[in-house]
């Protein structure tokens, strides 16, 4: 009964959603160029499911290749300002400056270094968009490390390490998987910012192209749900991992 | 009997933006295996820094800390520590987070002693069956008693507590105090108890140090001597009323608001 209103409840919210979205262009009587209906995409779908099936898989391994280096490479940036005051104080500007650039401007540019390296290209920026959020969240995490906790283990002469793995990384966890969520939704945007900005016929991005040269609008929107379903899936993920490595922190309700 | 910790003249100073601050000054404390000792002071004395340099955590200035006629030079897992905000690892369970020590002085226990030792002193003080409970379905005080075994857990010959009840209500604070004595009957070690409360102090020590303000000194040591006795009822016999009167005054001297030889 749990798991199916767990499951129930979102999906009736959908069914909402899309029932709404018919409505609304029912009874405006939009055309599909203006806006396409629920009931328009279908027929996109059915007619160019081989399409959705490996472009969705190129926008889905490339974003996953670049959250995973963003994980790697934005946990360790956060272990260095979370636990050295001065690296702290040197690297926050020049993150929070990379971060504030926009990366559409910067897409061009990794194109132009790295030329003809699509995936390389599409990863990096994915990767760039999304690491920022993770060293923040590991950062915080390690530098809020209660002293006592520090000091139950070095008490007992526990080496720093020790303390890392036991202590600080555990409990840096819900932090980090909060951060995780928000990191998986900018990946999606950052390999579809490399794929529609600099075109080179892969991935998702490159389908919602080719709806636009070719003026079919359904399938421009269908694109856009297929994203988000793709943007779905990958944050159930991280929830599923949240809940193995982190379920501790979840407090129960009442 | 030997004395197990020997305090020998340490003078420790926190460096600040404003010079040095100097918190201890000459402190020389000595207590007796076995012993059960208690440091109080006026608040911001120094009492938490005692803990630091007893525990290896920090160094003092000059002067030495003596531990089992061996001079403290860095952390040693012979050391069992307290604190007033019981931290307690969420992740793990209450047995978990108890047998975290083992985890890290070497011993040579299997892990099925290990478990029935954890199990063993959680029953001593109360908390048979929270276990394999989360530290966030326990109240402030049973936190505080797991926190206790936790720290005893590896047999340590010292356990330093640094204000472990400060957080607690009168009557569980009570209640932690007959866990005490009942923790000191079954396992051997010798106990130094920071804490600003003088009743606590009596009850539960065989000696009361009274420091005094910073930069703290040992400005009074009071022997108490109640019989052995360790019902509640101890602390309102006159014996324990004249001690903690005595204390008071020194408290007030402490805080330089009596000097000594006035009535207090």
């Amino acid at each position: 009964m749990k798991t199916f209103r767990k499951i129930a409840t979102p999906t009736i919210a959908i069914l909402i959603f899309l029932a709404f979205w018919e409505f609304i262009v029912w009874v405006n009587q939009w055309p599909n160029y203006k806006m396409a209906s629920p009931s328009d995409l279908i027929p996109a779908y059915t007619k160019y499911w081989n399409l959705f099936l490996i472009y969705g898989w190129q926008t889905l391994w490339r974003t996953v290749v670049g959250l995973l280096v963003a994980v790697v490479f934005g946990t360790l940036i956060g272990m260095i300002m979370g636990f050295s005051r001065t690296m702290r104080d040197a690297l926050y500007p020049l993150l929070v400056g990379f971060n504030a650039i926009p990366k559409a401007t910067v897409v061009p540019v990794i194109a132009l270094i790295l030329i003809g390296q699509h995936d390389l290209n599409t990863v990096l920026i994915a990767f760039m968009i999304s690491f920022f959020p993770i060293s923040v969240a590991v950062s915080i995490g390690l530098s809020t490390l209660e002293p006592e906790y520090r000091d139950i283990l070095r008490s007992l002469g526990a080496s720093k390490w020790t303390i890392f793995w036991k202590i600080a990384l555990p409990k840096t966890l819900p932090e980090f998987f909060g951060a995780l969520k928000v990191a998986v939704t900018l990946a999606f945007i950052g390999t579809n910012l490399m794929e529609i900005v600099e075109p080179h016929g892969k991935g998702l991005g490159h389908l919602f192209d080719s709806g636009k040269i070719n003026a079919d609008y359904p399938l421009m929107f269908a694109v856009l749900i297929a994203l988000a379903f793709l943007g779905i899936l990958l944050y159930y993920i991280v929830v599923a991992l949240e809940k193995i490595f982190a379920g501790w922190a979840e407090r129960p309700q009442g | 009997m030997a004395n197990l910790i020997d305090i020998k003249g340490v003078t420790h100073a926190y460096k600040t933006d404003n010079g040095p601050l100097p918190v201890l000054d000459d402190l020389n404390i000595s207590v007796p295996e076995g012993d059960f000792c208690a440091v109080v002071g006026p608040s911001g004395c120094g009492k938490s820094t005692l803990t630091k340099l007893v525990a290896g955590l920090m160094k003092p200035d000059q002067g030495e800390v003596w531990l089992h006629g061996e001079k403290v030079t860095s952390p040693r897992s012979t050391v069992g520590m307290a604190f007033q905000n019981p931290v307690m690892l969420e992740w793990r369970t209450i047995l978990q987070n108890v047998l975290l020590p083992l985890e890290i002085v070497p011993n040579k226990m299997t892990k099925k002693q290990k478990e029935e030792r954890g199990r063993e002193l959680l029953a001593l003080v109360g908390l048979e069956g929270f276990e394999d409970k989360r530290p966030s379905e326990l109240s402030g005080g049973m936190r505080q008693r797991a926190s206790l075994c936790r720290a005893i857990v590896h047999k340590p010959d010292v356990l330093i507590m640094d204000e472990p009840f400060g957080a607690l209500d009168a009557f569980t604070r009570e209640d932690l105090w007959q866990t005490m004595h009942a923790l000191r009957a079954e396992e051997p070690f010798t106990g130094v108890l920071i804490t600003h409360d003088l009743r606590e102090s009596v009850y539960l020590a065989d000696e009361v140090i009274v420091l005094s303000g910073r930069p703290a000194t040992t400005q009074h040591v009071e022997n108490v001597k109640l019989d052995g006795r360790t019902d509640l009822e101890v602390i309102y016999t006159p014996e324990a009323t004249e001690i903690l009167h005595r204390l008071r005054h020194q408290i007030e001297i402490a805080q330089g608001r009596a000097t000594d030889g006035e009535a207090a």
